[in-house]
């Protein structure tokens, strides 16, 4: 098992009451399985993510990647975690302004130091960037940004990769093309995928489905 | 791992290459002007220990007359049979091409080996020192100075500046004296001597004398230096802590990629702080070379200043040490890191998924205001204690470096409750907006306007204290230069002729007679002055006793200047002990501004009577001013006299004049860096705004006013600003002038100036400092105008 969160709570502090937003969730995802988290807005879907990618702490429970448990790790553990074996995909895309899509592309596999296996015209000719290698963030469109930040994850070959609801700021068709994308890549690369969403029609195509709600996972 | 990190937040920086290229201007200027200062202050200090060396004997002590006099041949051979080891020195002026040049006398044989003249001089010159004719020692330029003694001249590179050496018959035949100066004493005397009293009771032992000597004389002046030295390093440094913790601030979404991408907050910052080092050191090696030739550009102009107020010699060239470049990068290591600390630490705790605010980040500084209100009542209470209950030039420092802070901390609450002032004048929304908008810039761009408040009130300050010095300078030199005609004559044996000449062509002939002497332990000019009515009508008095100049002409006292007074702490109707072992009374003080040395003044009678060998040859004549030009001509004529030793008072007072300017060359030019710097702090500020100010400009662009319109109202604001900021630095500066004159220059110089006030002046300043915040704010303003409406359009789709 590659990864497998156990009886994990987190709550944050509100104007009269702590409000918990996971109450005990466990989870467990195999190599190369992927799985759709879906759940109303505010549910918790990214703040289960950010716990499982080291970005922020618990307030219980465990997360087990490889048998490690990340809750225990410190910064520097978490770190080289995230470098190389956990990617994350997020909504707002989270390029680098100043750096173009070539070096985009490439940065995480060479923080990984997996740069040199990298088939950088391949990668890019199967996220339909081939031709805008050469640009910045700035000049792409919402759709093209996406295909980059999936094409800067799958790139450092992780064994995990999480993807915060990677469609939400785009259209319905584009949104459907870098689901499609994301899936693929991931299939074809092996690695494991978690992928938060409210759509039901793009949570159908993962292998398994979970719902959080009122801060428990249900099936 | 390290690599792509770098590249990462490198790409910054290659994307904003203004932004990069204003930390860069910022930090280099703030550096090449505190380095160019201590280049200055640099060489300065070492001329004054080259000359001190050379002059105080080494650390040894010396043998003097208690009254100043000479000591006769007699004594010194009755000490040396005695067993005391000294060895004479002959001290005096000798006059050059540009003043006057040092001479000094010593004996090759007996002089102690320790001292700094037995150092520069090499044994094997002997031989040609001694005796009648024997040759004169000094370096290169010193020897180009004395063109009547070329024949006799050695240059020898290294030798002090201004000072001449050889031996104590040349020396003695130069300036015409017998006897020595002083002595020196070798370090270890026989131990079974004779006591000094028994010997020469009117000799007395001065410890040895050091470079702190004309140190202590010249730091008021270097301190100036330092301070405005310091003052735009701040200026500068408000440049660099706007840009440094903007770029940090903008760099936050990539700084969360990369924690988000495995990247520690650790290595981040090492990372930051790796390239703010470079970035110091890029700057630092730009702001020490631009410092070098500000300094070089910048030194002649000090060492005349030094030459004028202090009479002390500074190399013209610079000769700067590894540790001044050191220095220099350091220095602007060091500001990076004051100007980047906050940003880092707040990098050091900053949560993986913190957000970029960057407008937090600005408004965070508005919250600051109510603290900078209080750290102003602090600094300003802090600088009244230490004013109050300290003493000195430190102190006055202090009051001054105090209240500068207080007033910039003080500024943004100034302008925010002008603005709020103006805000309820306003009609029509675009006004309201305009003022409520303003309001809203001001903790952005307040560190930039603090900068260019102190630029203003300093040249405020000092602009008034140069000016107020000009204007007392100018109608004193009306006042004391009474003769409207002034001759050297070339030869003393023609005085009765001379005299007989002008009799009936001039209303009279006033003998201008002078002898150099060391009056109460420093060097000093004793003047003899005639007992004619011109006096009491036209000298300058501070403090007097009733009828003076009849007192002086009745010989019952002596009249001195206000530095000799200041320095020695003397009042009227005080002794006043002068050399040759004789006392005379305190019965007047008069103001001598710009002269280094002590002055005596007293009756020709007694002048002639205590020191027969004064130099006669100098003499004032009244005269019509019809008459002037004829007289001159036929003085040339008659006594075939040079035209340099016909002088009217015009071209002494021009000449006196341009010295001043010359003097003050140096403030002048500090004062307009410092001006140009604030000037770039504020163009920085405005273009690293430019770019937030976008989510507040959109939507009144949508409700319909212009990009055009939006353009000029940025410039306007500028200007509002600026003439906010001036409206606020005049008080400031005009406080400031009084602190100079009233306390730094009675510290410094030893005299006290009365404040003018130049209102013209202040109309061109504040012109100026419009004119650098409109140019400053074209560029911002002009992008802003033609930028594309789909940039201000994006603002309200969530694609940003």
């Amino acid at each position: 098992m590659l990864l497998h969160v156990h009886g994990l709570k987190k709550g944050f502090p509100g104007s009269e009451r702590k409000i918990t937003v996971l109450d005990g969730v466990s989870l467990s995802l195999d190599s190369g399985e992927v799985v759709a988290l879906t759940g109303e807005s505010g549910s918790g879907k990214s703040t289960l993510l950010h716990i499982i990618a080291g970005l922020e702490p618990a307030d219980d429970g465990s997360v087990l990647f490889d048998g490690e448990d990340i809750c225990l790790m410190d910064d520097g553990g978490r770190a080289a975690l995230r470098r190389h074996a956990i990617s994350i995909v997020f909504q707002q895309f989270n390029l680098i302004p100043s750096l173009n899509v070539r070096q985009n592309l490439v940065f995480h596999a060479r923080l990984a130091g997996r740069a040199a296996s990298l088939d950088l015209p391949a990668l890019a000719t199967s996220l339909g960037l081939a031709d805008h290698l050469e640009k910045f963030p700035e000049d792409l469109s919402g759709g093209e940004q996406q295909r980059v930040a999936i094409g800067r994850a799958v790139a450092s070959e992780p064994r995990l990769v999480l993807a915060d609801e990677p469609t939400g700021n785009l259209d319905e068709d584009t949104g459907q093309a870098v689901y499609d994308l994301l899936l693929a890549l991931a299939r074809r690369t092996g690695a494991a995928l978690l992928i938060a969403t409210h759509s039901m029609r793009l949570a159908g195509a993962a292998d398994r489905r979970v719902h959080l709600s009122h801060g428990k996972l249900t099936k | 791992m390290i690599g792509p990190v770098f590249t990462a937040l490198l790409s910054h920086w290659r994307r904003r290459p203004f932004q990069l290229a204003t930390l860069l201007l910022g930090l280099s200027l703030a550096t090449a002007l505190w380095s160019g200062v201590q280049a200055i202050n640099a060489e300065a200090r070492k001329s004054y220990a080259e000359a001190a060396g050379i002059l105080g004997g080494g650390g040894l002590s010396e043998l003097v007359r208690t009254d100043g006099g000479m000591i006769p041949v007699k004594t010194y051979t009755t000490l040396r049979r005695a067993g005391w080891l000294a060895s004479p020195l002959v001290d005096g002026w000798l006059s050059a091409d540009g003043g006057r040049v040092r001479i000094l006398g010593m004996d090759p044989f007996t002089i102690p080996q320790d001292t700094s003249i037995a150092a520069s001089v090499e044994p094997s010159l002997y031989p040609e020192l001694v005796g009648k004719n024997g040759v004169l020692l000094a370096n290169p330029a010193t020897a180009a100075r004395l063109p009547d003694l070329e024949d006799r001249l050695r240059a020898i590179d290294g030798l002090a500046p201004n000072i001449v050496l050889a031996d104590i018959t040349t020396a003695q035949e130069l300036l015409g004296v017998e006897g020595f100066s002083r002595m020196f004493l070798a370090p270890v005397q026989p131990l079974l001597r004779p006591d000094l009293a028994s010997l020469a009771p009117e000799l007395a032992i001065r410890p040895p004398s050091t470079a702190n000597d004309l140190g202590r004389l010249t730091d008021s002046f270097h301190l100036n230096l330092t301070a405005f030295g310091l003052l735009s390093f701040a200026v500068g440094l408000a440049i660099v802590h706007g840009s440094v913790g903007l770029a940090f601030e903008q760099r936050r979404p990539v700084l969360r990629t990369l924690r988000a991408l495995g990247v520690s907050a650790r290595r981040i910052v090492l990372c930051l702080i790796f390239e703010l080092l470079t970035l110091a050191l890029v700057a630092g090696a730009l702001g020490i070379i631009v410092g070098y030739v500000m300094a070089a550009a910048l030194l002649p102009d000090v060492a005349a200043t030094l030459r004028g107020l202090y009479g002390a010699t500074v190399n013209d060239a610079l000769t700067l040490s590894p540790l001044w470049w050191l220095g220099g990068v350091g220095i602007a290591c060091v500001g990076t890191a004051l100007a980047a600390t906050n940003g880092l630490w707040r990098i050091a705790r900053m949560p993986p998924l913190s957000p970029a605010r960057p407008r937090a980040w600005i408004m965070a500084s508005g919250r600051a205001m109510r603290w900078q209100a209080a750290g102003a009542a602090i600094c300003l209470a802090a600088a009244i204690c230490v004013a109050t209950f300290g003493g000195g030039l430190a102190s006055g420092f202090v009051l001054v470096g105090g209240f500068l802070a207080a007033a910039a901390l003080l500024l943004p609450m100034v302008l925010s409750s002008l603005i709020a002032v103006a805000a309820r004048w306003s009609w029509g929304p675009v006004g309201q907006w305009f003022w409520a908008d303003t309001r809203q810039q001001l903790p952005g761009l307040s560190l930039a306007l603090m900068a260019l408040l102190l630029a203003l009130a300093a040249n405020v300050g000092v602009g008034t204290m140069v000016a107020s010095f000009r204007a007392t300078f100018s109608g004193w030199l009306d006042q004391r230069l009474v003769s409207d005609l002034y001759v050297s004559l070339e030869d003393e044996a023609d005085i009765p002729a001379f005299m007989a000449f002008l009799e009936g062509k001039s209303e009279a002939v006033l003998p201008i007679w002078h002898v150099d002497a060391e009056v109460m332990g420093a060097p000093a000019e004793i003047y003899g002055v005639a007992d004619h009515p011109v006096y009491a009508a036209n000298w300058p008095l501070l403090s007097a006793l009733p009828d003076t100049w009849d007192r002086i002409a009745g010989g019952s006292g002596a009249l001195v200047n206000e530095q000799l007074a200041r320095r020695e702490g003397l009042s009227v109707e005080d002794g006043l002990p002068l050399p040759g072992g004789w006392t005379t009374t305190v019965i007047g003080i008069y103001s001598d501004y710009g002269n280094p040395l002590g002055q005596v003044v007293l009756s020709l009678g007694d002048l002639a009577r205590h020191y027969p060998d004064v130099d006669r040859s100098n003499f004032g004549i009244l005269v019509p001013e019809q008459g002037k030009e004829a007289l001159t001509a036929a003085l040339t004529e008659e006594f075939e006299l040079p035209e340099s030793s016909v002088t009217d008072q015009g071209a002494v007072k021009e000449f006196s004049l341009s010295i001043f300017e010359r003097t003050f060359a140096v403030t002048g030019a500090l004062n307009v860096l410092t001006l140009a710097v604030a000037g770039i702090a504020i163009l920085t500020s405005l273009l690293t705004l430019a770019s937030m100010r976008l989510p507040q400009l959109a939507p009144v662009w949508a409700l319909g006013l212009t990009r055009t319109t939006l353009g000029r109202l940025e410039f306007i604001r500028a200007l509002v600003l600026a003439a906010l900021t001036f409206t606020f630095a005049l008080p400031v500066g005009l406080v400031l002038a009084w602190m100079l004159l009233a306390i730094i220059n009675v510290e410094a110089f030893g005299w006290r100036l009365p404040m003018h006030f130049f209102p013209l002046d202040w109309v061109r300043l504040g012109a100026l400092s419009l004119g650098a915040a409109g140019l400053a704010c074209i560029w911002p303003a002009y992008k802003l105008a033609k930028r594309p409406p789909a940039d201000l359009a994006r603002v309200f789709s969530h694609e940003r």
